[in-house]
């Protein structure tokens, strides 16, 4: 048997009506949110619509910048994913029992991140009705994807954890889906009853479940880092200068799990706002999850610090004036933006404890979020257009259809959100359970 | 110059010509006449202002300007820049679909139809001589009349390059099996080497020895553009010893 979480003064099977009393129902406030964030991602669907329809060229993206928001959305949602493994996987090894009430909003996370993260390649490609040309199928022709191709590699790796990661996010969710069949009616009660594949709650049952759990954090945790190296490959094997270095996929993992952290706090801070989740989302979650963020922090500095540090000594002529640009102008500003939001927002604002409460921790996360947001457009971009030839610099700027698509993953996450805490306990109810004596 | 000829040895081995463009930057006067030939001959649609100002003009080949001193004690320097058909092409490994690849005359072929617009070749490409076609061709009336009938028209989303004239390549060899006699040297000459005046460019065989563009190639005044990137392309460039 799993080792218990427990909320002071509330019985196991208080907690079950609790968690389950709190999905929220059909009310105007919700059908609004609903409606707002369907509206935020159909308008982006249009413009995505109007750039494969339209052509390309509506897009801001230029020679030499091939790669523009979309890549940098890309990296930046495949990065939050990692929310979910670092607290499932990492938390769940090494017996932090803390992690319970937040395991399933952070797995809730990865599987929403790898979908809208996912959608960038489609998004990114010109000829998008052909994108199955990049998936190695059998075919009469004998014409196979380039296994050289980072890109291909990026396919895999993701597809490998999306599955893994929904395999991940449903084994948990179980004994909750039998709980909840046991509670409604009609259609609703076939649909959680076929999902909780005939689990009764017996002890061979949950020891079967324990080991898939535990075996499946072991491969996700592997998945996971070999995900965002691959991704960081995709930088690191071009020769464009400053993406040609052995630093980026163990930066891009930290960067990851960093941005991971933060997004998890900041859903955290919601989910406990607008469900009233006070008791189960308390202030020690937020506390231990702000100490890992200022870990990562001082991680994230460290690997930033050693990859300018040797750009610039190198002074290599491609490099160096990329490195350049990246110092003045606009991408300078968003340079010392990005070190205040990654470093010094949160180790002054959690490095003081003084300072620490749940409202400072969420803000610090909320910066954070910008800031690597922001560290992934200094890759993509400064490289890409500052080419070796200078005959061929050219600078970017995005175009309404990026910014709206770029406006649509956002509410995208939201809507996906909505829509799950609805259907699904976003808090484990079974970590409260005994288990056995509910049966 | 080693790798030059290490190449020249394996092109001998294959027995196929070993493709290859010699420019002699001390001829080039920048007048831009092979821009116009190339973008002619291969059907390269025009961009308008608009769009050419936001950097989506196509010029397969280009003239690069270096300026040296201060105005009016100002020297420019010329170079012609196209597709350099590098040996170890950084373009070829990072396609996804196969779309690029290097065939035994040198060429590296870039395949329209195979192409799902990644855009990867073109970002890693150290010259910057890969263009994305960002709409559907269109030409200004009556521009559509004069069309290449040997070189297709690439579809929006996809990337294209110089070919080296791969379809001039392909009729010279027809003309020269049709005429039952070996490929001369000077028989192939891709648009813009045709077009210049100064007799700038040279193309030809360079495993051939005694063709003209081999003997540019050993002329000691060449070298290649990046070359400390060991991307190994065949074009060379000649200008005098500094």
């Amino acid at each position: 048997m799993p080792a218990l979480a427990t909320v002071p003064g509330k019985s196991a099977a208080r907690v079950r009506d609790d968690i389950l009393g709190r999905m929220p129902g059909t009310n105007a406030a919700y059908v609004a949110a609903v409606a707002f964030c369907g509206a935020i991602v159909a308008w982006a669907l249009f413009a995505w619509g109007y750039q494969v329809v339209g052509g390309f060229g509506h897009t801001g993206i230029r020679r030499p910048t091939y790669w523009g928001f979309y890549i940098v959305n890309f990296v930046f949602w495949i990065g939050i994913s990692h929310a979910g493994t670092l607290i499932s996987a990492i938390l769940r090894l090494t017996g932090a029992n803390w992690r319970k009430p937040v395991t399933r909003a952070a797995e809730a996370i990865t599987v929403f991140c790898l979908m809208i993260g996912g959608m960038f390649p489609l998004i990114h490609i010109g000829r998008v009705w052909l994108f199955y040309w990049m998936i190695p199928y059998p075919n009469e022709r004998l014409l196979w994807p380039n296994f050289r191709s980072p890109l291909f590699w990026d396919l895999t790796a993701i597809l490998t954890y999306l599955f893994g990661s929904l395999i991940y996010l449903y084994l948990p969710l179980i004994p909750d889906l039998a709980e909840l069949a046991r509670r409604s009616a009609g259609a609703k009660r076939r649909l959680y009853l076929f999902l909780s594949l005939g689990w009764t709650g017996s002890d061979r049952q949950w020891q079967a479940l324990e080991r898939a759990m535990k075996l499946m954090s072991l491969v996700i945790l592997a998945i996971a880092v070999s995900v965002h190296s691959v991704v960081a490959y995709d930088f690191s094997m071009s020769v464009a200068p400053t993406w040609h270095n052995t630093i980026f996929a163990p930066y891009f993992v930290v960067g990851a799990i960093f941005s991971g952290i933060a997004a998890l706090v900041l859903v955290m801070a919601v989910l406990r706002k607008l469900m009233c989740l006070e008791d189960y989302l308390r202030e020690i979650h937020f506390v231990n999850l702000g100490k890992l963020l200022v870990l990562m922090s001082l991680i994230w500095l460290y690997f930033t610090f050693s990859e300018h540090l040797t750009t610039w000594y190198g002074n290599l002529p491609g490099e160096i004036r990329v490195f350049n640009i990246r110092e003045h102008g606009l991408y300078g500003f968003l340079f010392w933006t990005m070190v205040a939001c990654n470093f010094a927002i949160p180790f002054v604002l959690l490095g003081i404890s003084r300072l620490r409460s749940i409202f400072t921790i969420a803000l610090s996360s909320a910066a954070v979020l910008l800031g690597m947001w922001i560290e992934r457009f200094l890759i993509v971009v400064p490289s890409l257009s500052t080419p070796y030839l200078p005959a061929a610099w050219g600078d970017y700027a995005p175009s309404w259809v990026e910014l709206s698509i770029t406006a649509g993953t956002f509410a995208a996450m939201a809507l996906l959100y909505l829509l799950f805490v609805k259907a699904f306990p976003i808090i484990a109810i079974w970590e409260y359970d005994d288990g056995i004596s509910a049966r | 110059m080693a790798d030059t000829t290490a190449s020249q040895v394996e092109g001998d081995a294959q027995s196929v010509p070993q493709w290859a463009m010699a420019i002699d930057l001390d001829r080039c006067t920048g007048c831009e006449a092979c821009v116009l030939a190339c973008s002619s001959e291969n059907n390269i649609p025009t961009a308008g202002p608009d769009q050419a100002a936001k950097g989506r003009s196509k010029q397969w080949i280009r003239i690069d300007r270096y300026y040296e001193g201060e105005f009016p004690d100002i020297k420019v320097k010329y170079r012609p820049v196209l597709c350099q058909q590098c040996d170890e092409a950084p373009c070829e490994p990072v396609c996804p679909v196969f779309a690029t690849y290097q065939n035994a005359e040198g060429l590296n072929v870039q395949i329209y139809n195979r192409c799902i617009g990644t855009r990867y070749c073109a970002n890693n490409c150290p010259y910057t001589v890969r263009f994305f076609n960002w709409f559907t061709p269109e030409w200004d009336d009556p521009l559509e009349l004069q069309l290449n009938p040997d070189v297709s028209i690439r579809p929006a989303g996809v990337v294209e390059k110089c070919t080296f004239c791969a379809h001039r390549i392909k009729r010279a060899k027809l003309d020269a099996e049709a005429e039952d006699r070996e490929l001369a040297d000077g028989d192939v000459q891709p648009a813009c080497v045709q077009s210049c005046p100064a007799e700038a460019m040279v193309f030809g065989d360079k495993s051939d020895p005694d063709s003209r563009v081999s003997k540019m190639i050993a002329s000691g005044r060449s070298e290649q553009l990046l070359s400390e990137l060991g991307t190994k392309p065949r074009v060379f460039y000649l200008s005098k010893a500094d």
